[in-house]
């Protein structure tokens, strides 16, 4: 066995990456454990000590007894899974087909469709709010949250055609043949031959995806107000007066929002790490 | 088992022709190997047999039947890839049954026929196991599996030795050659290896440049090759190859003089050569002897000096540099107690020689 001397430019370096990747989580985590800790404070908790632990005297979950009480947001928490849920499904879905048929058949305008899909990434889809506005009007799908799921597909899917066609073009040529040679049909081999092994990009795809998406208030507030649609991330705009702010329940409504993302992330996580390991090990 | 007949067949990309005129027949139950340097085509005609390519031209049939048009599956073939192309999200016993189970065999079936492949590769121990958990050679024997399952009519191997090491290739390629006299079976098989070639071959087809070089069995390209290339391509170490001068030819033979300024009488098929032509005269290194003075006089001999001695063990290589530069190398068996430097004269008996005209083709050797 050989011992590797461990250099201390490499450990001075290997602690600065550490510093720097450490010094932004806490800066990322500090709003959210933020209104975590407000969340489970009294009105004068929160706005006499904002930075200080919920104490004996401050310590109440009127917040969440008032949201878990409000009919209409367990509504919102609904609204806002349907709307991520169909809208990432889809676009996993339809991504890796197109980046299957994109990477794999050389056909009359392959190029130019590739090119399309590429100048979605560039162009943001809020530039064209008022034309899909109208466009909505004109389906008559404005307050459906159809709506919501058409625009988020589309804007979801440049980025993971272009992520899933890099993953798609690695799966072996001779792994095709094979399955072609076994018989398989082509729809076959993209489900159970190329999609299980592009797993970990479609996990990958998955994450990136689905935040903004939970997140997004811009257009449901333009394509979906009304009460029955509203997702979460717009309904908790309602506690927020012009005149009175009802912070207790914004803030735990905002930490019961963060949770079902928290969950996806647990469960795509270990399909990311799987697939590293897997690649790594060999 | 199949008869698979090529015929006219070739392949263009573009407008570049990879593939000239393609006829080749392969007989019920004959391991046919397609052998060449690289680039000569010899997988894309084994991929166009097997239907991943598409033939631009010409007509292929397996038993008769016309197949130009069928996909991979349904012309009945199997094909073992270099990179064995497992899917290494299933297990051995998964692998195995993929083709099976597509074409709707029941689960009985599928697992006896998983079972049977796998207890004639030795590898039914190794059922669930993953690919990534396998050697070289279990992913070897998993592939070749995968291809029995299917019972096809036809078998088609790409280059299936070539990522195994060289102790491994050795007893794969015996167990292979078992494999197909147990199963009677038609296949094809591509290498660029000629000792692959030479060992498994019941008959060995030589590309070079997109078209067929000679068809035959080994022994026929060894002591009758058709051109330069092939007698170039076959043999090792590489036959010897002299210029010469032909003086008098005729159907029966040919007085050619050697660059030495002896002359020999070849017993070669002249009827195209004619008087005064610049030819090439090939020798097997195993033909050229160290002269010892017992040789008949009409033996061809070339005086120079040893510049490398090969001890292989059970045989030994002389190299040789003539005074003129040209390089010639010997093969002899046992040891040798020659040594670099020494100056020997080499010769060979005419009967052993190969005559090559301009064009490079061979001169048919009068058997």
């Amino acid at each position: 066995m050989s011992r590797r001397p461990v250099r201390a430019g490499a450990l001075g370096r290997s602690a600065l990456v550490h510093l720097a990747l450490g010094g932004y989580s806490l800066l990322v985590l500090c709003p959210i454990l933020l209104v975590l800790l407000n969340s489970f404070k009294n009105r004068a908790g929160i706005f006499d000590d904002p930075l200080g632990l919920p104490t004996k005297a401050t310590l109440s979950l009127a917040g969440y007894g008032k949201v878990l009480g409000d009919a209409a947001v367990g509504h919102m928490f609904v609204n806002s899974a349907i709307v991520t849920g169909v809208s990432l499904a889809a676009i996993l879905l339809l991504g890796a087909m197109a980046a299957w048929a994109l990477t794999e058949y050389g056909f009359f305008g392959n190029r130019l469709l590739a090119l399309f899909l590429a100048f979605g990434i560039m162009v943001p889809i809020r530039l064209g709010s008022v034309a899909i506005l109208q466009e909505m009007v004109a389906l008559d799908l404005v307050n459906t949250l159809t709506a919501l799921v058409l625009v988020y597909i589309a804007q979801g899917l440049p980025l993971a055609v272009m992520i899933l066609s890099e993953f798609v073009g690695q799966v072996p040529q001779e792994l095709k043949d094979a399955a072609r040679c076994d018989g398989v049909g082509e729809y076959r081999i993209f489900f159970q031959v190329v999609l299980p092994l592009i797993r970990p990009a479609v996990a990958t795809v998955a994450v990136f995806t689905m935040v903004p998406i939970w997140n997004d208030l811009w257009f449901p507030l333009i394509l979906a107000p009304s009460e029955q649609t509203q997702t979460i991330t717009l309904g908790v705009q309602q506690f927020v007066g012009q005149f009175a702010t009802d912070w207790n329940a914004v803030l735990a409504a905002l930490s019961l929002a963060v949770l079902p993302i928290l969950v996806l992330y647990a469960v795509f996580s270990r399909q990311l790490i799987r697939g590293i390991t897997a690649g790594a090990v060999k | 088992m199949a008869r698979l007949e090529l015929s006219n067949v070739s392949k263009s990309y573009g407008g570049s022709q990879v593939l000239h005129a393609i006829d080749l027949v392969v007989a019920d139950g004959e391991l046919v190997v397609l052998v060449g340097p690289s680039g000569c085509g010899k997988s894309t005609l084994l991929r166009m047999i097997c239907g991943l390519e598409d033939i631009t031209d010409g007509e292929m049939h397996i038993d008769g039947e016309r197949v130009n048009d069928l996909p991979p599956a349904q012309r009945g073939i199997a094909m073992v890839f270099q990179s064995y192309a497992l899917y290494p999200h299933m297990t051995v016993r998964a692998n195995m049954a993929f083709g099976l189970k597509i074409h709707g065999a029941d689960k009985a079936q599928r697992a006896a026929r998983v079972l049977a492949a796998a207890k004639a590769l030795h590898i039914d121990h190794l059922l669930d196991r993953r690919p990534r958990e396998l050697s070289g050679g279990q992913r070897q024997r998993v592939a070749i599996g995968r291809a029995i399952v299917r019972e096809p009519r036809l078998f088609l191997f790409d280059e299936p030795l070539s990522n195994l090491d060289a102790a491994l290739r050795v007893k794969t390629r015996i167990e292979l050659a078992r494999l197909h006299r147990e199963l009677a079976a038609t296949m094809v098989y591509v290498t660029h290896d000629q000792v692959e070639a030479m060992t498994l071959g019941d008959r060995i087809v030589v590309m070079h440049e997109g078209r067929i070089q000679q068809a035959g069995t080994p022994l026929e390209l060894y002591e009758h090759p058709a051109n330069r290339f092939v007698a170039s391509f076959i043999g090792s170490p590489t036959i010897n190859l002299v210029p010469a001068t032909t003086q008098a030819c005729s159907a029966a033979g040919a007085r050619l003089e050697v660059h030495a300024g002896c002359v020999v009488d070849v017993a070669v098929d002249g009827a195209s050569l004619s008087p005064g032509q610049a030819v090439e005269i090939g020798i097997r290194p195993e033909h050229l002897r160290v002269a010892d003075g017992n040789a008949p006089a009409a033996s061809v001999r070339f005086g120079g000096e040893i510049t490398l001695i090969e001890q292989l063990g059970e045989s030994h290589l002389v190299y040789l540099r003539c005074a003129d530069g040209l390089e010639l190398v010997s093969r002899a068996s046992g040891h040798t107690r020659l040594r670099v430097g020494d100056r020997i004269a080499l010769e060979a008996d005419p009967a052993t020689l190969h005559v090559f005209d301009a064009g490079g083709a061979a001169c048919a050797r009068r058997r």
